[in-house]
């Protein structure tokens, strides 16, 4: 009997551990994307930046064999690509959605093009060594902890074991907090998302603001890149974003553009894509064999009611999409 | 302030935003190590001069036409439909029902009626949730087609692998529809008529695209729809108070741009493949984006963008032959920058140029 919920333990532990692995992207461009729009600048261009950072890391890890080179080339790549949609929609007044979609498809075929130009496998990096990756970290006492019954495997399998980036992530939740509801740069974040007029007139600039906002976005994508081609898997293959940042930019809107929230949300459809293989063949009652297939489109489906007001409320910043023009 | 000559808004600024992608694309190619303008010129043998290659061009234009429209017929409302990959998906799934039920029952030139009839209403129905949600419950267009383009993915992956899937079929897809149901190929048409033609996969969908541009033209500009329709893009305000029934002219403005893009299956699906396939849409419908940005929205325009597009499309495919380093994802690069130049920075070129022919015009 015990030995039985023992085992449903672990199982429970080892879901929870890939829902936590899953999820790690999803945070972190689900962060990006809240600190985007918090300022009032749309973001559809994460997944492409997601992409062009998973890329670049994985490039630069196996030319220099170094993870941490990787990471490097992975923010900066990602944050060009986030200056540039800052040029053009904050110095130029561009469509914020245009230019998302330019991001997208830039880096859909940049990341080709460069990848087979470089290692000419058809657009996939090499296959990364160990030592060019982030890997496991072990904290702190697994050994002893671990023997424990039920807390030990809770600390060795779920809390501790994963890469750095992991760690990062969902530090990044608690530094996104603290920034936006902690300092002074966070509150006019938040007010020239909801009125630059006000941030305008209150001689602070809003195109400086909108612009950290926007970097702070391309390196958190940068991160998550880093995180699917060097530490999550071993290599970047062709569009391996693979959507990510759309559901990222769904978790941040379930997540009411909160941080807290957002992670939740980013969990919840982390959690929804580690149980689908083992619901595979499962029979329901009534229903019958579980449509597994349609469980991915849950998150999306998700969003579109809650948007639509159907349950609680999901209320956008105020100035979100809109450009500001000085008044002279 | 805004006193550009008709021709330079028109003309000039498209060559101008075309030229500049295509700039820094042959960047890439140098920095790549290899020649751009060698690159350049097989893309044109390939797309104009090859045999068939004029059929394929043809072939893609007709895809970029269908989605290019349905972007144009919402951003007149401006209404952001980036839904356009699921909605031609949708469409797929429309031609599909149809043919899969009634072909073999009905003559194939009345199923084929039916078909493209199938291919309007679940397009126009993929993009008319939307709309209605942005209409009367208040969320934003841009995110819930985002959102409807993922969901009719996996919506076609579970159809698809079950209750569609066909009999003897080892991926998942549907049978393939009874012949009669199939679109003509235009070449076979042109040897009927005697002439030789290269076979290409053109087909009468092409022909279809085509009316369809008219039947945009009259809409927009011809009818107290359009004049409504491009009063409620302009000043929303302004069109609501002068009576104008906002609500339901966005809801109908998305049904007609999903009812276009779905019509795009008609080319792939009716006229190609024959048999319903997964991810046919291929990013045709982001594409419709950047045709409708470079073409102004007009469906001259959006012809010649379709046009530049599709010789985009297949030249690229040349790259492949003729280089190894460089492959058709270049044409990815391409329409990225295109869309940028064209669209994000639109306002970059545009101060520039208005004082360029402010000084122009003082001088004579």
């Amino acid at each position: 009997m015990l030995e039985g919920a023992a085992e449903l333990w672990i199982d429970a532990l080892r879901i929870a551990d890939g829902t936590v692995r899953v999820a790690v992207p999803l945070i972190l461009c689900a962060m990006a994307g809240l600190v985007s729009e918090r300022s009032g600048i749309v973001d559809i261009g994460l997944e492409g930046k997601l992409l062009a950072g998973a890329f670049a890391a994985a490039a630069v890890a196996s030319l220099t064999g170094s993870p941490w080179a990787g990471l490097g080339a992975a923010l900066g790549v990602s944050a060009a690509f986030a200056l540039l949609h800052g040029f053009a929609i904050i110095t130029h007044r561009g469509e914020q959605i245009i230019s998302g979609v330019a991001v997208n498809i830039l880096a859909a075929g940049l990341t080709v093009v460069i990848g087979i130009a470089l290692f000419r496998q058809g657009g996939q990096t090499p296959t990364l060594m160990p030592e060019q990756r982030f890997s496991p970290i072990n904290l702190p006492g697994v050994e002893s902890i671990g023997a424990i019954p039920w807390i030990g495997p809770l600390y060795a399998e779920l809390i501790s074991g994963h890469n750095l980036l992991v760690y990062v992530a969902f530090a990044t939740v608690l530094g996104v907090w603290w920034m936006l509801y902690r300092t002074t740069f966070g509150l006019r974040l938040r007010a020239v998302g909801e009125s630059p007029a006000a941030i305008d007139s209150a001689g602070v600039s809003v195109p400086w603001l909108r612009y950290r906002a926007v970097l702070i976005a391309g390196l958190l994508c940068g991160i998550a890149g880093a995180y699917l081609s060097t530490a999550h898997g071993s290599a970047f293959v062709r569009d391996m974003s693979a959507g990510k940042g759309f559901i990222a930019l769904a978790a941040m809107i379930l997540g009411k553009w909160r941080p807290g929230l957002a992670m939740v949300a980013c969990l919840l459809f982390g959690f929804l894509e580690t149980i689908t293989p083992r619901l595979q063949g499962v029979e329901i009652p009534i229903i019958g064999e579980a449509p597994t297939a349609l469980i991915p489109v849950l998150p999306y489906v998700f969003t579109v009611i809650l948007l639509a007001g159907f349950f609680g409320r999901a209320v956008p910043p105020r100035a979100l999409g809109t450009a500001y023009v000085k008044e002279h | 302030m805004n006193t550009l000559p008709r021709w330079v808004e028109i003309l000039l600024i498209p060559l101008i935003n075309l030229s500049l992608a295509l700039c820094v694309a042959g960047v890439v190619i140098a920095l790549v190590g290899e020649d751009p303008i060698r690159a350049l010129s097989v893309m044109l043998k390939g797309a104009f001069v090859f045999s068939g290659g004029l059929g394929y061009t043809l072939y893609y234009t007709t895809n970029f036409i269908f989605t290019g429209l349905a972007v144009a017929v919402a951003f007149h409302a401006m209404l952001f439909n980036i839904g356009g990959e699921g909605q031609t998906t949708l469409g797929g799934l429309g031609v599909a029902l149809i043919c899969l039920a009634l072909g073999g029952v009905l003559p194939g030139g009345v199923v084929i009626l039916f078909a493209i009839a199938g291919a309007a209403a679940f397009g126009a129905l993929w993009a008319l949730i939307p709309g209605w949600l942005q209409a009367y419950r208040g969320s934003h267009i841009v995110i819930t087609t985002i959102m409807f383009n993922f969901i009719a993915a996996g919506l076609m992956v579970w159809l698809l692998s079950g209750i569609l899937r066909g009999g003897n079929q080892g991926s998942p897809q549907t049978n393939v529809f009874a012949e009669e149901t199939w679109l003509p190929r235009l070449h076979e048409i042109v040897r009927g008529l005697g002439f030789d033609a290269a076979s290409s996969p053109l087909n009468l969908s092409f022909v279809l695209a085509l009316l369809a541009c008219v039947g945009v033209w009259l809409l927009i500009w011809r009818t107290k729809f359009g004049y409504n329709l491009r009063a409620l893009g302009h000043a929303p305000d302004a069109a609501a108070s002068a009576g104008v029934a906002v609500p339901r002219m966005v809801v109908i403005a998305m049904a007609i741009s999903g009812a276009l893009a779905g019509c795009m299956a008609l080319n792939e699906i009716l006229g190609v493949q024959h048999k319903l396939v997964l991810n046919f849409s291929a990013g045709y419908g982001f594409t419709g984006i950047a045709v409708a940005l470079m073409g102004r929205n007009h469906p001259v325009g959006i012809v010649m963008a379709s046009l530049l597009f599709g010789a985009l499309y297949q030249g690229g495919t040349e790259l492949d032959f003729e280089f190894t380093s460089i492959t058709r994802e270049m044409v990815l690069v391409v329409q990225g920058l295109i869309i940028l130049f064209s669209g994000a920075l639109a306002y970059m070129i545009t101060p520039w140029l208005i004082r360029i022919f402010a000084k122009g015009a003082t001088r004579a």
